[in-house]
């Protein structure tokens, strides 16, 4: 007993302080991208790295400046405005100048891990001529179903608001208008809608381009299909930060350097269904080089993001309340 | 010792409802006031929980009163059956429901098949049916107490008089547990969230707990978390209060405690039993089908999460029925206390966890307090249920005995022992049941203070869903489906069983 009891004490003394990194709950928990992360990350170092999964944004800026992480995962570009002035963060010092992004990355705060595109997915067996313009979908007959998210609650809702703002501008309230009657509800979260989708109640999903792989690879489903449309889609990142006052910057800097490589890139696609920030298209797997791509970026930087953020969903607000 | 009982468990629950509340209005700028969106939010919250409530009410005293009237085969599993809908996890239950009702469900590909047109849930309608779905088996459970406190040789000697025992005995019976299950079933509806926002058809639904949920959340404006957390506590209050201004009246007396039996033919009463069973169990029926074929892949990580769950529900049982005890016998049928005992129904989850939150976090790390803080909160939300149960049949207990007990000098723990308990049986079976299940089902505050380490079930099935892993959610939904029902019979059926005295 006491030899058992001083071995577990020499161990314990013998391991640093773990590294705490906040994640949101879909890519911390089991099956998630998380453990592989954990195992690759730990390989190149004598430590130990402990994911905490929650609401990342919440729990920040309730812990403030008490906080127990060195560095979090997955805020959004929408919201990083919000996120930066809760003045936690540190520069990440690292070199973006050649990430696989659409559009050009100079944030020296925030580091992107990985993006995607806002989408409307649809049921090929349910819809045979799917929409190529945003303006093709709201001229659907009204008997199509979509189900998307309340941008209240919902970072991806937001994302349509912003997606219809930057595509329709003054006529934002008329888009909304002609979309209402094909709306079949609205969820709080993205978990819900996507449910809705792949049970049957709804033909149409507001989700993201590269929803369809997770169908492909885990599922042999092809019917599970993006509408790709000529207005251009709204993208978004995940970003990471490294927060100012952790207590281990070193192991904290070698992680955000670690996000970058070609170690945790790789994981992301399949862990994470979405692309990689810095990895080149052909060592994507197959399926995600084969999806459709959308040929315009639509995107809000953080000021502008934040700037018209009342506006649209008020405008989506009143729009559906009529 | 009563006494101080009493106080721990006032203190108690005034800090987890104002006290949360307090904290979070302490970190708050104070900006405006309530927006338009709010007060549309106000009047939609009140509408719906109004009507939901009523029709809760009314559809379940003929369900009940021809259940107390009828015995048949698989009664005693119907009954039980009918906590099945209120402890199911909101997500879990819109999904059954919609499988039932849903544009694609079976109610329309029937009417489909008959060429009648298609009808749609989205909308208040669908608001209101998922609470009555939710709520209709609770109020059913409060009336069957109602009818099981009329001992039976009342009806026996009504009827050999032949008085009517609509007028005599249940109508009068009616007036006083209605009120109560109404005002309970409408505070339960007014801090609805998730059924709200999926079945309401967009922005129209808001509800209060919503607008909280989204100011937190998205605006992380405190000061309006703040203030709508008090319009919520104060419209609680308000219904509180209407449901207790309306005159108790006295209880009919003690009895046998003996099971009624009819032998007499009433089609109408079947009829009633059939349609509740089949609006019920349809959905239920769904859960089952639809979690099946998910069984086959669950994660392992299911298991330990549906452990920590089963002892988080125990715990919270345990907990709850103390609370409610210490403050029925301190309380002495005093109003204010047995309103103390209801107000954690008042209380947004959601302000809960983050005041919870907001004082603790300093101490010691979220992670390692969330299992104890979600078995505290849980206590607290079921506490209003177990009172609402427990209550009456106390107060009967001692009408009807209690001076005996005062003769024989029977007082504290032998008074407790040999007639308090032994007569209770049943409510508190029914009380730890619907603790155990409410329990294990609730996301609570988990959601905001656990780490991976700590995933309750509920939380698993959130974190499978938004990974893609929709069957295995419904695989793990079943499971917690399995085991709240478990848990709910097995505390139900032990109350029940030889609680003849």
């Amino acid at each position: 007993m006491r030899l058992a009891l001083t071995l577990t004490f020499c161990a314990g003394a013998a391991a640093a302080d773990p590294l705490t990194v906040y994640v949101p709950d879909y890519f911390g928990s089991e099956w998630g991208p998380t453990p592989a992360i954990k195992a690759a990350f730990e390989q190149t170092c004598d430590c130990e790295i402990d994911f905490v999964a929650g609401e990342v944004l919440t729990r920040l800026r309730l812990e403030g400046d008490r906080t127990q992480a060195d560095v979090v995962l997955g805020l959004n570009t929408d919201v990083a405005a919000e996120a930066r002035e809760l003045n936690l963060f540190a520069p990440h010092g690292l070199d973006t100048s050649d990430l696989t992004l659409p559009i050009d990355w100079t944030d020296e705060t925030f580091l992107p891990f990985n993006w995607g595109y806002t989408a409307f997915v649809y049921n090929a067996d349910v819809i045979s001529e799917p929409p190529t313009s945003f303006e093709g979908l709201l001229e659907m007959e009204n008997e199509i179903r979509i189900v998307i998210q309340d941008p209240r609650s919902s970072i991806s809702g937001l994302a349509l608001a912003y997606w219809v703002d930057a595509v329709f501008g003054e006529d934002a309230t008329e888009a909304w208008t002609r979309l209402e009657p094909k709306i079949l509800t609205v969820t709080k979260g993205w978990s819900e809608s996507y449910g809705l989708f792949t049970n049957g109640e709804a033909d149409m999903v507001l989700s993201y381009t590269t929803s369809p792989a997770y169908h492909i690879t885990e599922e042999q489903d092809e019917t599970k299909v993006a509408a790709i449309f000529d207005e251009g889609h709204y993208f978004m990142a995940e970003v990471a930060a490294k927060v100012a006052g952790t207590d281990q910057p070193e192991l904290a800097d070698a992680f955000m350097a670690f996000i970058l490589t070609p170690a945790f890139q790789e994981i992301i696609p399949e862990g994470n269904w979405s692309y990689p920030a810095n990895l080149p298209r052909d060592q994507w797997p197959e399926v995600f080089q084969a999806l459709p791509e959308p040929a315009t970026a639509l995107f809000y930087t953080e000021e502008e993001a934040a700037e018209r953020r009342d506006d649209v969903i008020e405008t989506w607000r009143s729009a559906l309340t009529q | 010792m009563r006494h101080l009982a009493g106080w721990s468990a006032a203190v108690l629950i005034l800090a987890l409802v104002f006290g949360t509340l307090g904290a979070v209005a302490w970190r708050a700028d104070w900006s405006g006031g309530l927006g338009r969106a709010d007060w549309l939010a106000i009047r939609f919250t009140l509408w719906q929980a109004f009507l939901s409530a009523a029709l809760s009410v009314a559809f379940s005293v003929p369900i009940a009163r021809a259940l107390m009237r009828r015995q048949f085969p698989g009664r005693g599993l119907y009954v039980a059956l009918l906590g099945a809908p209120f402890i199911l996890p909101s997500i879990v239950a819109i999904f059954g429901l919609l499988t039932v009702f849903g544009r694609s469900g079976w109610v329309n590909d029937a009417f489909g098949a008959i060429g009648l047109p298609d009808i749609s849930i989205y909308g208040l309608q669908g608001v209101v049916l998922a609470h009555v779905f939710f709520n209709l088996p609770l109020a059913v459970r409060f009336l069957l107490q109602g009818w099981q406190s009329i001992p039976v040789e009342r009806f026996r000697l009504t009827e050999s008089l032949n008085g009517s025992v609509w007028t005599l005995l249940e109508r009068p019976m009616l007036v006083r547990v209605l009120p109560g299950a109404a005002a309970v079933i409408f505070l339960i509806c007014l801090t609805s969230f998730a059924v709200a926002l999926t079945l309401g058809g967009g922005p129209r639904a808001t509800t209060v707990e919503l607008a909280i949920y989204q100011a937190f959340r998205f605006d992380f404006d405190l000061g309006r978390v703040a203030l709508l957390a008090v319009v919520q506590v104060v419209l609680c209050l308000g219904a509180l209060s209407l449901a207790a201004a309306v005159p108790v009246g006295d209880g009919v007396g003690i009895g046998q405690d003996r099971a009624l039996m009819r032998r007499d033919r009433h089609l109408l009463d079947w009829v009633w039993i059939g349609a509740g069973a089949v609006f019920l169990g349809a959905p239920l029926l769904a859960i089952a089908l639809a979690g099946i074929g998910g069984l086959g892949d669950l994660p392992s990580v299911v298991w330990p999460a549906a452990l920590r769950s089963i002892v988080v529900a125990l715990t919270a049982t345990v907990l709850s029925l103390g609370l409610a005890m210490a403050l029925i016998l301190w309380s002495n049928g005093a109003r204010w206390i047995e309103a103390l005992g209801a107000l954690p129904l008042a209380a947004s989850g959601l302000v809960m966890g983050a005041g919870l939150y907001l004082w603790l976090a300093p101490l010691a790390p979220p992670a390692a307090l969330a299992l104890p803080l979600t078995t505290i909160v849980n206590a607290a939300m079921v506490l209003p249920f177990a009172m609402r149960i427990m209550t009456p049949a106390y107060r009967e207990i001692e009408a009807g005995y209690g001076r005996l007990a005062d003769s024989l000098s029977l007082t504290s723990y032998a008074r407790l022992r040999w007639l308090v308990l032994p007569r209770m049986r049943r409510p508190l079976g029914f009380c730890a049941g619907l603790a155990a299940a409410l329990s294990i089902g609730d996301l609570g505050v988990i959601a905001l203070f656990a780490g991976t380490e700590q995933a309750t079930l509920p939380l698993a099935i959130y974190q499978l869903m938004g990974s893609y892993r929709m069957e295995g959610a419904a695989g793990a939904a079943l499971i917690l489906v399995a085991l709240s029902f478990g848990l709910f019979w097995l505390f139900d059926r032990g109350g029940r069983i030889d609680a003849d005295t």
